[in-house]
């Protein structure tokens, strides 16, 4: 490896270091980018197949069983109406909410290491919201009337009830999905404009990519325009994605139930969908830097290195709003919270709760505090989904397990799920098949905002020493 | 029920949703938990029977059920009485604002709480608003012949007032609404109001140690209002402020 103390191995080892320190020609990194999206293997198509019959099987074919036979298929039942499909509800719009977070709040804080994976992020804000919307309308009894929650005019004079959590939860995903889908958009038209001219005339993607890229050129004005339109977009959607989760926690908060109605829910939520979400990102980018052509240039340790260090704080973030909703009820001293919060601990079901401190505190604290542990990516990759896997405890403890415990002793039963241990998988696979059908059709790493980056980076010599600087381009 | 509305600094529709107009009184005391009052809703309100396995997973569908309770383990029971536990037609009903089609609304005329079945889409957030946890899923078609050819013959002795509900919609007791509306269409026909105990809900019909009392409680003088003024009278989980129309007599 590079010495370090050699000046020109300094300057090396910097360049293996940054991607942002690593110049390439921007028609070899035009290239890379578009080879990656072509070069596939058989390994590919047959992870994909696998996973589309998956998806048919355990999603669409075992979803049709229940809306023909009814909710008697699933476990949910009194006292859990609510079961594992609010669980993945909460769960994909709390992945979603990473993309948003990531790609936003580094582009507003300028933070250079973003570069390379906003796209990436952006697409599972899309992909995970789809999954949020499936398992929302799943978890209907009659699925089949579910635009009468929606505000249009129609002939049975009917307006949806806007006092109603759900009513406002309708319309914040919603607003979600539409602005979040912008958002991706926006900064994909020069990515998709390079994918157009590098594509042969007379093939479908290249009338896919003319239609998506809107006849962009590269002119001037346009950069203007999309610089423009990106700052707006940025800044808008932080609080678009706070108040989302937000009210995604008053379906609970707003309710008269113990353990539910916590003024904290809001702001616990939200860290909680980053927590999940920046895990997500971190095995998305592990996945995509192992399997895709030419990701390793792109998605370096230093990538995992700067995330690993977010995941830390949220991770403290998270174990500070828990203790909070914790402690406040339990000096509370309900009687019905009180036995609600017995019954996590030490209920059929405390496994869960100490795997959830387990897996959101403790093993990501005993891992990322290390900055070569955190530059590892399988390592992250693991973190994250142990990340994950704690935090779908986390809603499994808020939405199934807290609702059997209710103001009725005689109504406590445990929740046990059926038919939506199927279709909560098919989500799952439906994620990673959008995601793989994404890969082969859209530049996954923003290629003219790496270049732009790198356009800015320079390392300049000042007697011996390298020096790194950066220019403002805006 | 009674209710000091200078207590409350009630005035207007406040006082109106405390005072409330069709009430009930049980009497714990007098309770044996025989369950005919389950028996007799269901039959009254063409509640479905549901298999022996949903049954046993705790899906049965009552819009009244007996709960009992006990102390201690098995030989060393004690039991305490049985409380008949059914809608309480809040005044104030948790269940009402959280849906979102308005399938669960107010109605005005009876103040009693009703459930719109096809206007349910079955999202259950009124089932996990409901402190009393009385409302019933129909998480099956319990009720279609086509499916269930068994219950064809059950279907014979459907109650014709009363509707029957599909999969996936929430049902609830009505305080036999149907009854209500009879009573007040015979009286209005015979121009005169509906007396004290003209009619009554069929739970109360059914219950041999007339634990069950049904009536107008706005009227003082009717026999549920004096019993709601007893001094056992109590209402459950009153600390919420639901402003339940159910009075239960607890045990002397």
């Amino acid at each position: 490896m590079a010495d370090h103390k050699h000046p020109t191995s300094h300057e090396e080892h910097l360049r293996e270091q940054h991607l942002m320190l690593d110049p390439m020609p921007r028609g070899k990194m035009n290239e890379m980018v578009m080879e990656s999206m072509h070069t596939t293997s058989w390994k590919f198509w047959l992870v994909f197949g696998l996973l589309a019959a998956f998806v048919a099987y355990a999603l669409f074919y075992k979803w049709g069983v229940m809306i023909l036979e009814g909710l008697g298929v699933a476990g949910v039942n009194r006292p859990s109406y609510w079961g594992i499909f609010l669980v993945n509800t909460v769960f994909w719009i709390g992945i979603s909410h990473a993309g948003t977070f990531i790609s936003a709040i580094l582009r507003v804080f300028r933070a250079e290491f973003r570069r390379p994976f906003t796209r990436a992020a952006e697409l599972m804000t899309t992909f995970g919201l789809v999954q949020a919307g499936f398992s929302i309308f799943m978890h209907m009894g009659r699925v089949w009337l579910s635009y009468w929650l929606m505000p249009i005019p129609n002939q049975r004079q009917l307006w949806p009830n806007f006092h109603s959590p759900l009513s406002w939860d309708l319309l914040a995903i919603t607003t979600y999905l539409l602005s979040s889908t912008m958002y991706l958009f926006l900064p994909l038209i020069p990515d998709l404009a390079m994918a157009r001219d590098r594509t042969p005339d007379g093939t479908w993607q290249k009338t896919f990519y003319r239609i998506l890229a809107l006849g962009f050129r590269g002119t001037e004005g346009e950069w203007t325009h999309l610089r423009n339109a990106l700052n707006i977009f940025a800044f808008a959607i932080i609080p678009v994605m706070f108040s989302v989760h937000t009210i995604v926690s008053w379906d609970f908060a707003m309710a008269t139930r113990p353990g539910w109605s916590s003024t904290i829910f809001g702001p616990y939520f939200v860290i909680g969908a980053l927590h999940s979400g920046m895990g997500a990102v971190v095995m998305v980018l592990a996945v995509v830097r192992g399997t895709m052509k030419n990701m390793k240039y792109f998605i370096r340790p230093e990538h995992f290195e700067a995330i690993g260090k977010l995941m830390l704080i949220i991770s403290m973030g998270w174990a500070y709003f828990f203790f909070n909703d914790y402690i406040v009820q339990w000096y509370g001293g309900d009687k019905w919270t009180k036995e609600l919060l017995h019954w996590h601990e030490a209920g059929p079901m405390g496994w869960m709760w100490f795997a959830m401190l387990i897996c959101n505190v403790a093993i990501p604290w005993a891992i990322l505090w290390n900055k070569k542990w955190r530059s590892t990516p399988w390592l992250l990759f693991i973190v994250g989904l142990l990340i994950n896997v704690g935090m779908w405890f986390e809603r499994y403890i808020i939405v199934p397990i807290s609702l059997t415990i209710n103001r009725m002793p005689f109504t406590w039963r445990l929740y046990q799920p059926g038919i939506e241990v199927w279709l909560g998988i098919g989500t799952v696979a439906f994620f990673i098949l959008l995601y793989m059908a994404a890969s082969k059709l859209i530049p996954l790493i923003p290629v003219w905002e790496v270049q732009e980056g790198q356009m800015a980076h320079s390392l300049k010599k000042y007697g011996r020493e390298t020096v790194v600087t950066v220019s403002e381009l805006e | 029920m009674t209710v000091d509305l200078n207590k409350l600094h009630a005035v207007g529709a406040i006082a109106d949703e405390a005072e409330g107009k069709w009430g009930m009184v049980i009497d714990m005391d007098l309770c044996t938990g025989c369950q005919a009052c389950v028996a007799a809703c269901a039959m009254e309100n063409n509640i479905p029977y549901v298999e022996e396995e949903d049954a046993g997973y705790g899906r049965s569908m009552h819009w009244i059920r007996t709960e009992r309770f006990w102390e201690g383990e098995y030989p060393e029971v004690k039991m305490s009485g049985y409380q008949p536990m059914l809608c309480q037609q809040c005044g104030k009903a948790p269940c009402e604002p959280v849906c979102p089609a308005f399938a669960t609304v107010h109605s005005q005329s009876e103040q009693l709480n009703l459930q719109v079945y096809n206007r349910c889409v079955g999202t259950r957030y009124c089932a996990n608003n409901c402190p009393y946890q009385v409302r019933s899923f129909n998480w099956r078609d319990y009720q279609d012949s086509r499916i269930r050819p068994e219950i064809t013959i059950l279907a014979n002795q459907f109650n014709p007032d009363v509707t029957v509900r599909r999969r996936g919609v929430m049902e609830k007791c009505t305080f036999c609404i149907q009854r209500i509306h009879h009573a007040q269409d015979k009286a209005k026909a015979e121009g005169r109001e509906v007396e004290d105990g003209e009619f009554t809900t069929a739970c109360a019909q059914a219950c041999p140690a007339n634990a069950i009392t049904f009536g107008r409680i706005d009227h003082p003088e009717s026999l549920v209002a004096q019993l709601a003024r007893s001094p056992r009278a109590e209402h459950h989980l009153e600390e919420l402020g639901t402003l339940p129309r159910v009075t239960y007599l607890k045990e002397g």
